[in-house]
């Protein structure tokens, strides 16, 4: 059972994390924590015509919270905000384990469901998505700012 | 590896908690997480169960046979408590939520009505946020200042440092007598010493000591000592809060309502003596009287054999977590008590107890509510085990596997 909570992919974005970074400016900055375990994702993007640009995320935490944000960087890039708002359901429905994940559409994501078995652990994988929720929040709040520095903080 | 003989049954000792029976659809779990709180032998919770079921009934209030049992039920535990802490009457002892609550209160109604602007509390590094966080409040209130008293690099509190810190301003000294996170044991009874010779007082957070080494508040000469039931083997919702009879007759209530005062006017108030003045509302009466029962278990082993059982299994455990490749465990050894906090190479605590978890080995993870300690040792979250007297060498057999196994998983 604990195969499906760390399988290779997650070890591997851990380990090797994929759009590490910071944006500089003009960008969207969300930071997400979880105060409980200490877990914080930061995620900075840009949106350009109705997509996501640009996107990094940074932040200390878990395996399971950064390679989720590792995966979720490497999923949203260029996606339309309808179409990651939908990702993000698709996501959440996944780690609580009311779907099953197709991997041809989910990828890498689909590795995220072996966490629905560790209740303590949906926290930590969700984080990131709650976070990129936050910044597209902020986004779609002040759209022609939408490229400004929001520091609103989820703690 | 060198294995050792307890001479506790440890075995033995788990009989008596129905937690540690077997059970046809839960698995054993080996316990390690004893610092965040203890599990609870039968005497207990038949103790909660024989007062609901036969002397249930309010304090200090019915003129009925029942309630009088009651009261002389509530009454006959804080005499416990007074005996288990040495302290001279029973009148010294009040009963609380907890450590949390105890400390709250000192804070609160001695700080509320003691401190000036200028003064000066001193607070280690080493606090659980229960012994940081009320100081600050009424610190903040008062205008008075925190003054912080740094650990060594060994994860020791050093006395001529706190010479150096203490000034005629030092109202306080908030000190933990087991530190929560490096374990380390503090010479409680020197440090208020000093406090006492600069004219400051003194309080102890026994919350990590109560149930595993022996305590006398006459000895240690604290003015106010504080600790929780469900760190000792009792019912959660109870804590103790031990101070000088001096000081708590000049302290004002901490919250006001049933049960704690002589007469009430529209025009006048009068409080009633220590402790009821502290105790408004009713009280965890059935949890008062099961802490009873859990101290009378614990005196029952005895607390010297605690001590000298569980330092054994703590020098046991030191020895066989140096084994463990990339661990890094924190706090001073080898004299210390059974609690180690530890990293793992770069594998993030919460995967450690996660994986731990799979092969049925609770620990903590995380900051155990102590941020400041953790910057100070660079090292925000940390993975945690702690020990109690049903703990044996098969346990820190079963971790130190584990670890490996951490290992395993994450091709470390």
């Amino acid at each position: 059972m604990i195969d499906e909570l760390y399988q290779e992919i997650i070890l591997d974005h851990y380990r090797h994390p994929r759009g590490r970074g910071t944006l500089e400016e003009p960008k969207i900055h969300q930071e997400g924590a979880n105060p409980l375990c200490g877990d914080e994702v930061i995620i900075e993007l840009r949106i350009a015509d109705g997509r996501i640009g640009d996107i990094r995320f940074s932040g200390r935490g878990c395996s399971i919270s950064q390679a989720s944000a590792s995966m979720l960087v490497e999923a949203v890039q260029g996606k339309t905000l309808p179409e990651v708002h939908a990702l993000i359901q698709k996501v959440y429905a996944m780690i609580r384990g009311e779907s099953h994940p197709d991997p041809e559409e989910m990828g890498d994501l689909s590795a995220l469901a072996g966490v629905r078995r560790f209740p303590v652990r949906v926290k930590c994988a969700t984080l990131p998505w709650h976070t990129l929720e936050e910044a597209l929040k902020t986004a779609t709040a002040s759209p022609s700012e939408n490229l400004s520095d929001s520091s609103e903080s989820l703690k | 590896m060198a294995t050792i003989q307890l001479e506790l049954d440890a075995h033995e000792i788990r009989r008596q908690f129905p937690f540690f029976q077997p059970h046809p659809e839960m698995r054993s779990l080996i316990y390690l997480d004893n610092a965040a709180t203890t599990q609870k032998p039968y005497a207990v919770l038949d103790a909660l169960m024989n007062f609901y079921a036969h002397h249930n009934a309010n304090v200090h209030r019915g003129a009925y046979g029942v309630g009088a049992k009651a009261s002389e039920l509530f009454e006959a535990a804080r005499e416990r408590v007074a005996r288990f802490l040495n302290a001279r009457e029973s009148a010294e002892i009040i009963f609380t939520r907890g450590t949390t609550e105890s400390i709250n209160l000192v804070a609160a109604s001695w700080g509320g009505s003691q401190l000036r602007e200028g003064d000066e509390i001193i607070v280690s590094e080493m606090e659980h946020h229960a012994n940081i966080l009320p100081w600050m409040q009424i610190a903040r209130a008062k205008g008075a200042r925190i003054v912080v008293w740094r650990i060594t690099d060994e994860g020791r509190l050093d006395l001529d440092e706190l010479r150096r810190l203490i000034t005629e301003r030092t109202r306080m000294v908030a000190v933990t007598h087991i530190s929560n996170v490096l374990g380390t044991i503090n010479p409680v009874a020197d440090i208020c010493r000093i406090a006492h010779e600069a004219g400051a007082l003194c309080l102890v957070d026994a919350a990590q000591s109560a149930a595993h080494l022996p305590l006398d508040v006459q000895a240690l000469n604290c003015d106010f000592l504080a600790f929780s039931g469900h760190k000792a083997y009792g019912p959660t919702g109870i804590g103790v809060l031990y101070g000088k009879r001096a000081l708590l007759e000049q302290m004002p209530p901490y919250q006001t309502g049933g049960g704690m005062i002589r007469k009430v006017s529209w025009d006048e108030v009068v409080w009633a003596d220590v402790p009821a003045r502290f105790e408004a509302g009713t009280p965890a009466i059935a949890e008062a009287i099961g802490l009873h029962a859990a101290l009378d278990f614990i005196d029952a082993i005895g607390r010297e054999r605690i001590a000298a059982q569980e330092h054994a299994l703590t020098q046991y455990a030191l020895q066989r977590l140096q084994e463990v490749p990339d661990l890094r465990l924190y706090g001073p050894q080898p004299d210390r008590a059974g609690i180690f906090a530890f990293t793992l190479a770069d594998i993030h605590p919460h995967d450690i107890a996660t994986v731990l978890d799979s092969r049925d080995i609770a620990i903590r993870s995380g900051h155990h509510c102590a941020h400041p300690l953790g910057n100070r040792l660079g090292a925000p979250a940390t993975a945690r085990v702690s020990l109690a007297i049903y703990n044996d060498t098969d346990h820190i057999d079963a971790l130190i596997e584990g670890l490996h196994y951490v290992r395993y998983v994450f091709n470390v």
